[in-house]
């Protein structure tokens, strides 16, 4: 049972997130990212990881990607319009993605898959995950939470008129 | 394992009928209190008082001409109102509808899924329900659907955070996710006592969320024709129109089991009934509480104004942030103290 949950999620994870880049129009390919994002929410819950698969839907598909959406209905860009990039700028991005995929072949050879690698289970139980960010991980949480305060009075600088 | 599977099934369905059913009749009951509230009959041509009205409202929108715009997006057209649908209906699988009802040796929770994450899990649902509005203003290929669409979406996004930051101060006092403990600890005394201004706020965020007057600015007729369903007909538009009424019911369960107790009913041990009864009993309870909380959204519709797009911006990010987020604070303090 278990295994065919998997390669649903796994083959529609994939499939989604090859239509994100094929998709001609943008406002498609937002639609097939926050499919993307609810196959590997479940993968999460898969994993015993409630919280996480929750709080990335929120996140995620809840908080950003409505954002995108709505950015690019405001621009309501179209086929016509589409900007066609030179040649330079498409040999370069074939070659960072190509750097992109030997870097993770690489990090995928060393890696020992025989065993299993989660040696606790119930971790994504959200009351372990805030034992162990509020003790183990205290000062990190904070700073990435002094970083994000940081960036919010930022953005409200940056559109207040004077 | 099959006894389990279709108690299961039969609950989802019952929760499912009626979820329709009051949606339905809460069409009828607005007509009627608009009615009375502006001297004047509502419907009462179909049926006694009226009762058959909705199911004619049904009947007339699914014999309507299905009409499409020539330059809609075709399938994101068909996925709007569908999506919309849904999501407002997914809501309702982990609210906690009643205590145990035990046959013959098993027990049966009147709560679809329990888990540990029931409130993030409709924070969740909550944040997904914009993309149904979203998804069919923009494919209409309409300006003013559009605009509808833009107006719906920044509104949700605004007034999810003051309710977010509502539910959280409830969160940080109860000190579980799950809906189940949250209204097993109000047996002594309801939420609302300790928290009430967390409740205002929830309950105007549930206002704003629902797109219901006075935030009904996404589909504000005399600006903008009907807003983000002005291209749609028919049971499409049925489905909007539905949804909303859904939402109210479920926004309206959650409040009563957040904040009042839920199924709970006060001296209901000191009856003497079987468990089963007490059971049956404390669901009928909550439904109460729920028909008055949509009276209450009624009420509210038919008595107060539209707001300014600017003052609905103001009220969310001025008033009602800072708010919820000085609530959250004093909460945390208080915890702390205890």
């Amino acid at each position: 049972m278990e295994k065919y949950i998997f390669f649903t999620l796994s083959g529609l994870a994939i499939f989604s997130a090859i239509m994100v880049l094929v998709s001609k129009r943008p406002v498609h390919s937002v639609l097939y990212l926050i499919l993307c994002f609810f196959t590997i929410a479940g993968h999460y819950i898969m994993l015993n990881a409630q919280f996480l698969a929750v709080v990335h839907i929120i996140v995620y598909a809840g908080a950003i990607m409505v954002l995108f959406l709505f950015t690019l209905m405001l621009l309501n860009l179209n086929l016509a319009n589409e900007l066609r990039k030179s040649i330079l700028a498409r040999v370069t991005a074939v070659i960072a993605g190509g750097l992109l995929l030997v870097t993770l072949v690489a990090v995928l050879k060393g890696l020992d898959a025989s065993g299993p690698i989660m040696a606790n289970t119930q971790i994504g139980m959200t009351t372990n995950i805030g034992k162990v960010l509020f003790n183990e991980y205290m000062f990190p949480f904070e700073a990435a939470s002094v970083l994000f305060l940081a960036a919010m009075v930022g953005a409200v600088m940056m559109v207040k008129k004077e | 394992m099959i006894v389990y599977l279709i108690y299961k099934v039969a609950l989802i369905t019952t929760i499912l009928l009626l979820s329709l059913l009051i949606a339905m009749y809460a069409t009828l009951v607005e007509r009627k209190f608009a009615g009375f509230i502006q001297d004047r009959y509502g419907p009462d041509r179909a049926g006694p008082w009226g009762i058959l009205q909705p199911v004619c409202d049904g009947v007339k929108l699914f014999f309507k001409e299905e009409y499409m715009p020539n330059t809609a997006d075709k399938f994101l057209y068909i996925l709007g109102p569908c999506l919309t649908m849904m999501v407002s209906l997914l809501t309702s699988a982990v609210i906690p509808w009643g205590g145990t009802i035990s046959i013959a040796g098993n027990n049966f929770p009147l709560q679809v899924a329990s888990s540990s994450v029931d409130i993030l899990y409709i924070f969740a649902v909550v944040s997904m329900g914009v993309y149904g509005i979203m998804i069919g203003g923009w494919a209409s290929n309409n300006k003013f659907a559009l605009l509808g669409a833009v107006r719906a979406s920044s509104q949700m996004i605004s007034y999810e955070l003051a309710m977010g930051l509502a539910i959280a101060s409830v969160i940080l006092m109860t000190g579980t996710l799950s809906l189940q403990q949250t209204v097993d600890q109000q047996t002594s005394m309801w939420n609302v006592v300790y928290q009430p201004l967390a409740f205002l706020i929830f309950f105007i965020c549930a206002l704003a969320e629902t797109n219901r007057a006075p935030f009904d600015l996404p589909e504000c007729e005399g600006e903008l024709v009907g807003g983000y369903h002005t291209e749609y007909s028919a049971m499409k538009l049925g489905f909007y129109l539905f949804s909303e009424y859904i939402n109210m019911f479920i926004s309206s369960a959650i409040m009563a089991t957040l904040f009042f107790g839920g199924y709970h009913m006060p001296f209901i041990d000191k009856l003497g009934l079987s468990p089963n009864l007490l059971t049956l009993l404390g669901t009928a309870f909550l439904f109460v509480k729920i028909f008055l909380f949509l009276l209450l959204f009624i009420w509210v519709r038919w008595t107060l104004p539209r707001f300014r797009y600017d003052q609905l911006m103001k009220l969310g990010w001025k008033v009602l942030f800072p708010l919820a987020l000085i609530n959250l604070i004093i909460t945390g303090i208080v915890m702390l103290l205890k």
